[in-house]
């Protein structure tokens, strides 16, 4: 059906975001596991933990993606053990960069690690495929990422409040999961500073709507009703 | 198909997997490097773009490097396989400083060494997917050399890589001449770089001029080039024919 570019790099489905603010990082993603046309989870956790303050937006092919969370996850936990002190951001995302670079013939995953550390504060990094290793202000990934990049041109500012910086990341989702079919589902937002983490959860239900999408109503009854008891007469 | 943790092969070089791998395309690639010797060094200009196929996706990636004291390495091509390249060459400077011996590694030496990692990755099938411009200077004697993702290697008098090869190179055949000076070698490499900016696609107006002399190596902050629009062929292109392109 579709011709096959296999020279392009292959998009992936999903949406991911990981935004700096003053004072730690917001990272944010939708929720639709996708088998072909078929959903096959629509409410995924796509924001993995790798350590108490470091955690990592998966896309790409789900297996790829929580294998190389899983390793890194472990190695993280060995060296928290031996520094005697949380790992930094930057040692989380130089971890997945060996494992992304190594294997770069085998795995099809792109990653955006965001967290908080001592040293640096909040820091984003974005590993795309092939195993590049990118320090950003703001990371975008995943298919969803495609109709996003004009929006950020535009939307994005430097030192954002927590709470305008999670808007942006929630308005960001909501406006991929609208034009991207392998995105979709809920919006989760994992909020990392130097208190802690705070996780939330956007259900389509609490988003605002976009150009021809409509009220979310329980039947069309209700509306022929709202409407008055004889709608159709002249 | 074992699954061995690939836990770091400082030999990662000389690759001892059991299934042989190759790679077969690029992800994030930059383009052209444009680089000249000068009266004092060798001046060596890139953009700050890493594309992902057709989409400008990255647009702060320095392409650009100082390696040790006496080398500048420009990179285009996959930007993952550079990182890595970096890599290896901080662990060749380390070696090198540990001799503590007051010698250091001179871009020809640099050159020699990246010259044969490029080959030997090429006689296996797997190449570090990049064409690679060293520049330096050492005991007053200027270096400019290039090498392929398939080690085709050589030094020159000026150096472009990717489109550059196309679009800088006549300029630079043209134009160059011994003993520039600073400001005339930037503005050449400015030139070159303008053109690029017309006609290469993978092309963003962020660029960075790095510098290498005796003293050491600088690296300009990123900036942008002024376009040139006002032709009047542009204003009017159909002018001629109605209804042409």
């Amino acid at each position: 059906m579709m011709d096959l570019n296999l020279d392009a790099p292959h998009s992936m489905g999903t949406t991911i975001i990981g935004v700096t603010y003053n004072g730690g990082v917001v990272l944010g993603a939708d929720s639709r596991t996708s088998t072909g046309m078929y959903v096959a989870n629509r409410a995924s956790d796509k924001t993995t933990q790798l350590t108490d303050n470091v955690y990592v937006c998966r896309s790409g092919s789900a297996a790829d993606s929580q294998v190389v969370s899983d390793y890194v996850r472990y190695f993280l936990h060995q060296h928290t053990i031996q520094l005697g002190q949380p790992a930094t951001v930057k040692v989380s995302a130089n971890l997945i960069r060996m494992l992304a670079y190594n294997n770069k013939n085998m795995l099809q995953t792109g990653l955006i690690v965001g967290g908080w550390d001592k040293y640096e504060g909040g820091k984003i990094y974005g590993i795309p495929l092939g195993g590049t290793v990118v320090e950003q202000p703001f990371a975008i990934g995943g298919s969803g990422s495609s109709y996003l990049y004009g929006f950020f041109d535009q939307a994005w500012k430097e030192n954002m409040t927590k709470e305008e910086a999670e808007q942006l990341v929630v308005k960001a989702v909501s406006l991929a999961i609208a034009r991207d079919g392998a995105s979709g589902g809920v919006v989760r937002t994992v909020i990392i500073n130097s208190e802690g983490v705070t996780r939330n959860f956007y259900p389509g239900d609490k988003l605002q709507l976009w150009h021809e999408e409509l009220e979310p109503q329980n039947s069309l009854l209700d509306i022929l009703n709202a409407a008055g008891p004889e709608p159709m007469a002249i | 198909m074992t699954f061995t943790i690939p836990i770091d092969n400082g030999d990662a070089l000389k690759n001892a997997e059991t299934d042989s791998q190759r790679t077969l395309y690029p992800y994030v690639t930059g383009t052209s490097i444009v680089a000249i010797k000068y009266k004092d060094g060798v001046l060596m200009a890139s953009d700050m773009g890493g594309s992902y196929g057709s989409t400008l996706r990255y647009k702060n990636i320095e392409r650009v490097k100082a390696i040790g004291k006496h080398s500048l390495l420009g990179a285009s091509g996959e930007i993952s396989d550079f990182q890595e390249i970096l890599r290896y060459l901080d662990e060749l400077v380390l070696n090198d400083n540990m001799w503590d011996d007051g010698n250091s590694l001179g871009p020809k030496e640099v050159h020699n060494y990246l010259t044969r990692v490029m080959y030997n990755r090429r006689n296996k099938f797997n190449p570090l997917w990049n064409t690679l411009v060293l520049g330096g200077v050492k005991n007053g004697q200027s270096y400019l050399g290039m090498v392929s993702m398939i080690g085709v290697s050589f030094e020159d008098n000026h150096v472009a890589t990717g489109f550059g090869n196309h679009l800088a190179r006549p300029i630079l055949r043209d134009e160059w001449h011994a003993d520039l000076s600073f400001e005339d070698g930037v503005k050449l490499l400015e030139k070159c770089m303008r053109v690029l900016l017309y006609r290469d696609r993978s092309a963003i107006n962020k660029l960075q001029i790095a510098k290498i002399t005796e003293e050491g190596v600088t690296v300009s902050q990123p900036y942008s080039l002024k376009t040139f629009w006002e032709f009047q062929a542009f204003h009017n292109p159909t002018a001629g024919a109605q209804g042409s392109w």
